[in-house]
């Protein structure tokens, strides 16, 4: 079983996220790093690849500048080989053309399941997996907490608002994996070494068949008008605790009357 | 200038009856932003019409029956053939939920319109602008879509009130699923629902929500003692619900539930920008933390410097003895 995981290269989330001020998009220079979120992905398509006894996990991100940090840490936890999609012409891409040049980088794979995150880290649209999917014309099963292959169908159980659904759907199909699903193997000193040689196949935007004015900040048919900081929360009475706090707080609920 | 239409996805509630809180939210929004407002919905229309007419839309329209299946695929196929045969709105509002995404996300494919989501806030300023909390809640962002109609947009639990506005039952009519081919195959077998005692998370009045520095999972009962002396919700934050201490259904913030309770009490819980962001709206946030510089006590109305493991069982305690 082929599967392929799209991956996102972010920057640190550690550090505090900035804007450029022309563009007001975000700023993704410097080092980009594997979104956590994904690391699930990963993880589960090394498992089903695993449980299947056949088949490879093919990675696909779209990043600036050939970044590929991300990738090598997804490729050391065991991916077999990456499809990388960069070129200049897709920065301030929405989330419409990401799925559009995603779905052909997918393409070239031609997989059985598609992995994705139910929403990245620093743009959390959680619109471009499903996008991707409608792209392919595949079904999709977003929010799963469980995923199993057999027989040619996927089983999934999904999150929902009162609890939970299990849900079937025939391959190929696309499935997003909400974090937790599996627990992200750390990438061996002996995986780190092999990744270094595992090929990464680089392709621009014209590779992919697709035109420069459909991506990008010319594709984008969305602009950012402006960013202030929110109204701030009046900062309230900050108590050290010397035995004695529970009785402020219990002040505090009678004089907000819900005690 | 209000728009001439909008349509409001009409999500049937969890667990079955009327229609989800969300949509309603949306209606009464959509109200304010044009002449006309309609709902489509999954459900059986005739069971939801009288409840999204008094939310103020005139007609709803019904995908038909789709068993089993999930309803992204059938909900954005029909509108999206209903925009091209001239009859669609000019801007779709969907809310913020595990279905509603699929929908705006297929719908945005089908007919090659961005999407917006995480939406906080819309304005008409001769177009829609819409307004979104970025960093945690610190800043707002607004944004706009070019000028192709329609307009999707996914709107978050809670950003606008619902309010009926008196009007009657709405029409019922049906909107036409054209083929959807093998994109239609994903199919439910079996439902979970979660039993669930005192009241909703989302609805309550005070929420207690429990994180990693409450030590271990068992220590959760604390949360859950107290949020229930309290008439309250207990809610959690995504590290404990990745640690498995608790479902899912409790996870408050980004990608769990939106509230804005009267009181929100953090319990453990640093204030990573993805927590705040579902909490932020709370009237009253209190917060214990042993770290005088943990963010969240920056928005705290009261913030206890303390230990979880002295300050909850006398918070307990005392409550107790008053009742
Ligand atoms: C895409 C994405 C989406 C996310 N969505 C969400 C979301 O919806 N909701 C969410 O909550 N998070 C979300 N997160 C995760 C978020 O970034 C944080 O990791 C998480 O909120 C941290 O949970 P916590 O505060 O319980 O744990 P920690 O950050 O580890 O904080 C524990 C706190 O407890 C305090 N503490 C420790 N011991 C004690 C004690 N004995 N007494 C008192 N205080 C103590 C510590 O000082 C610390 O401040 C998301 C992350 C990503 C990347
Ligand atoms: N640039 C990208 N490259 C690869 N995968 C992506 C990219 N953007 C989004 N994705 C995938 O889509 C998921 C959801 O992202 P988003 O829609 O940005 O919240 C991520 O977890 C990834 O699996």
């Amino acid at each position: 079983m082929n599967v392929v995981v799209c991956v996102k290269q972010i920057p640190d989330p550690a550090q505090p996220g900035k804007l450029s001020p022309d563009t007001q998009t975000l700023v993704r220079d410097g080092k980009l790093i594997l979104d956590d979120s994904d690391s699930y992905g990963v993880e589960m398509a090394l498992q089903l690849v695993d449980a299947a006894g056949e088949g490879a996990v093919t990675l696909v991100s779209m990043a600036p500048h050939s970044e590929k940090s991300g990738l090598r840490t997804a490729l050391a936890m065991g991916a077999a080989k990456a499809i990388l999609v960069s070129d200049d012409a897709l920065a301030g891409s929405d989330s419409l053309s990401t799925a559009k040049v995603l779905a052909a980088a997918i393409r070239r794979a031609d997989p059985d399941l598609v992995i994705a995150g139910t929403e990245s880290t620093d743009g959390y649209t959680g619109t471009v997996p499903v996008q991707v999917a409608e792209v392919l014309g595949l079904p999709s099963v977003s929010f799963a907490k469980r995923v199993e292959v057999s027989g040619g169908t996927v089983r999934v159980n999904r999150q929902t608002e009162a609890g939970s659904d299990d849900v079937e759907c025939p391959l190929p199909a696309l499935v997003t994996v909400t974090a937790g699903v599996v627990e992200p193997r750390y990438p061996s000193f002996k995986g780190i070494m092999a990744a270094k040689n595992k090929p990464v196949d680089e392709v621009t935007v014209a590779d992919l068949g697709l035109s420069a004015g459909e991506v990008g900040a010319a594709g984008a048919r969305q602009q950012v008008l402006s960013v202030t900081p929110a109204e701030e929360r009046q900062s309230g009475e900050i108590v050290v605790d010397e035995g004695d706090a529970h009785q402020r707080i219990v002040a505090f609920l009678e004089q907000l009357r819900v005690i | 200038m209000p728009l001439d239409k909008i349509w409001v996805v009409a999500e049937p509630a969890p667990g079955g009856a009327g229609v989800a809180s969300l949509s309603l939210e949306l209606l009464t929004k959509a109200r304010d932003l044009a002449t006309t407002v309609e709902a489509v919905t999954w459900a059986d229309p005739t069971d939801l019409a009288g409840e999204v007419g008094s939310y103020g839309a005139t007609t709803l329209y019904g995908v038909g029956d789709i068993g089993a299946l999930l309803p992204g695929p059938a909900v954005a196929g029909a509108i999206a053939a209903a925009v091209v045969a001239g009859s669609g709105p000019k801007a779709v509002l969907v809310p913020q939920t595990y279905d509603g995404r699929d929908i705006a996300a297929r719908l945005s494919v089908k007919l090659d319109r961005p999407v917006l989501t995480n939406v906080v806030g819309i304005t008409d300023t001769g177009g829609l602008v819409t307004e979104h909390a970025i960093f945690g809640g610190n800043e707002v962002l607004t944004a706009r879509l070019d000028a192709g109609d329609p307009g999707i947009y996914v709107v978050r639990a809670k950003s606008f009130t619902a309010e009926a506005s008196g009007g009657g039952r709405a029409e019922t009519a049906g909107l036409e699923v054209p083929e959807l081919g093998s994109a239609n195959a994903a199919a439910v077998t079996q439902r979970h629902v979660e039993e669930q005692e005192g009241p909703r998370l989302d609805e309550a009045a005070v929420v207690v929500s429990g994180g990693r520095g409450l030590g271990e999972a068992k220590n959760f009962d604390l949360v859950e003692r107290l949020a229930k002396l309290l008439h309250g919700a207990a809610g959690a934050s995504r590290a404990i619900v990745d640690a498995g201490w608790v479902p899912y259904s409790h996870q408050v913030g980004q990608t769990g539930k939106t509230v804005k309770p009267t009181v929100y009490i953090a319990v453990g819980i640093s204030g990573a920008t993805q927590h705040m962001v579902g909490m932020k709206g709370s009237k009253n946030i209190v917060a214990i933390n042993k770290d005088q510089d943990a963010p969240i006590l920056s928005i705290a109305d009261l913030g206890v410097v303390g230990d979880v493991h002295k300050v909850l069982p006398k918070l307990i305690e005392a409550l107790e003895a008053r009742s």
